[in-house]
């Protein structure tokens, strides 16, 4: 008996659609993150994230009817991110139906807006997305860095001593992006992810790269993960959550294995 | 309307009740849900939730102020059913070791306390656990109640907590979890009915626990 590891699919939304769609068979709306959820929920999701890349502030309003639809319907723990930038933010979201939220940009922008966050709302709530790139060169001691705006700006900080910071200021989990893997498909960075999470207490969800269900268990196994998120494989269809499920417990890995599909 | 389902969530300003609103209304056509920090209405209510997320010292700071702790211990008096869930049932207890010691409600005797006391917490291979208690555990039903009704024993539901309940009066504990430690899940004393875990987020599972809930007349 244990507390079984989990698989979170993620949603990447703009102005209330799913970017890229999503290829099930017989599904209405492939761009309805409603839907979408609630099928990853009867799948055997553990949670839900979802990401919110809509550019302008106006067009937010959408993703608070959104969140507000998906937590209506789908009964599991529901993360959002994108633009969390201020404890207003965090209260929309978390009025709509989000229990947690994913800080990012605003974290390296503000370190101290995440301990008020904690503080106010409790460290349950609040995760913070961290986005590495190794940076050492071969030969060298393994060394990641903290970069914003999807990978292309550097902002000079240790991957390890800042998640290390995030949890001491009530961070109470790391969703942790390789952004050398992001997109690759030949799987996570394992040891960045087991760094990450030897260094802090909290759990740590590893994301970026995963082409494979060998990719999710090795996270787990080998990176030492607590959950696994993941888009693309979920989304076309290569692998569904069931499949990824039964494919990690076969490995001896704790997991929630639904009775029957429905 | 007279056949209507009244189910109070108590509303003490910490955070996220609309998820568990939301999840109680899904169940029935029949159920109406109020979210309220209303006295009168909270006690006219056929059953009352209360919830609770966040820091237990700001909790039972809004808890005392608003004066839940007398609604809850009115509702149980009256043997109406009341749900606490999470933060809601840690504060039913005695005291809570989180935000260095803080007095609860001492409506059911036991402490709240910390993963791992401090020290590293282990599984029995030696494994570091890491601490909140975050994600889907089994609970072990400790003693048959109306709401473990079409529930199987060692269901896996939602936990996110870093503190638990060591229950001090071992006949009222329900349901156990393992987290380095055995710790007590779910709480039974008359009317009352307390657990660790997150219902509403709790899926299939949960949603049976909510709906047993709504049909519970509050004794055994």
């Amino acid at each position: 008996m244990a507390l079984a590891k989990r698989i979170i699919p993620c949603l990447d939304c703009d102005k209330g659609r799913v970017v890229k769609g999503v290829k099930f068979e017989d599904i209405r709306d492939a761009g309805d993150p409603v839907e979408i959820s609630r099928r990853y929920s009867e799948a055997g999701a553990d949670e839900i994230t979802f990401l919110d890349i809509t550019a302008s502030s106006e067009e937010r309003e959408t993703t608070v009817h959104t969140v507000e639809a998906i937590a209506g319907q789908v009964f599991i723990p529901l993360t959002v991110g994108g633009g969390i930038r201020t404890l207003s933010d965090i209260r929309t979201m978390l009025n709509a139906g989000a229990d947690k939220v994913a800080i990012n940009t605003a974290a390296v922008t503000n370190p101290e807006f995440v301990r008020e966050a904690a503080e106010r709302f409790g460290s349950q709530c609040i995760v913070v997305a961290v986005d590495a790139k190794k940076v050492s060169q071969p030969g060298e001691d393994n060394r990641w860095e903290i970069f914003t705006h999807g990978g292309r700006r550097p902002t000079g900080l240790d991957a390890i001593d800042w998640v290390r910071r995030m949890v001491d200021y009530g961070a109470g989990e790391i969703l942790l992006t390789s952004m050398d893997r992001d997109g690759t498909k030949i799987g996570f960075d394992l040891e960045l992810n087991k760094a990450v999470s030897e260094a802090v207490d909290v759990p740590v969800i590893a994301s970026g790269g995963v082409g494979n269900l060998q990719h999710l268990a090795d996270g787990v196994v080998k990176g030492g993960a607590d959950a696994v998120l993941a888009a693309s494989i979920f989304h076309f269809g290569e692998y569904s959550i069931p499949e990824a499920k039964q494919f990690m417990a076969d490995q001896g890995i704790e997991m929630r294995l639904l009775a029957s599909a429905e | 309307m007279l056949d209507m389902n009244n189910v109070a969530v108590i509303d003490y300003g910490m955070g996220n009740l609309h998820s568990v609103a939301k999840a109680v209304e899904s169940l029935s056509a029949d159920v109406r849900v109020s979210v309220t920090s209303d006295a009168e209405q909270i006690l006219n209510a056929d059953r009352i939730i209360f919830p609770g997320v966040g820091a237990i010292r700001d909790c039972m700071a809004e808890i005392r102020r608003l004066g839940v702790d007398e609604i809850v211990t009115k509702a149980v008096a009256e043997k109406r059913p009341v749900l606490a869930i999470c933060v809601g049932m840690q504060a039913l207890m005695e005291r809570s070791e989180e935000n260095g010691n803080v007095d609860c409600l001492n409506m059911l005797p036991g402490q709240v306390l910390r993963f791992g006391g401090g020290k590293a917490l282990l599984d029995a291979n030696g494994q570091r656990l890491k601490v909140p208690h975050m994600g889907w555990n089994q609970v072990t039903q400790t003693q048959p109640h109306p709401l473990w009704h079409k529930v199987e024993d060692n269901t896996r539901f939602y936990f996110v907590h870093s503190y638990y309940v060591q229950a001090g009066e071992p006949n009222q504990v329900a349901g156990t979890s393992e987290y380095g430690e055995v710790f007590t899940a779910a709480l039974s004393q008359d009317s009352l009915f307390a657990v660790q875990f997150h219902p509403e987020k709790s899926q299939h599972a949960g949603l049976q626990l909510l709906d047993n809930f709504l049909h519970w007349d509050g004794t055994r």
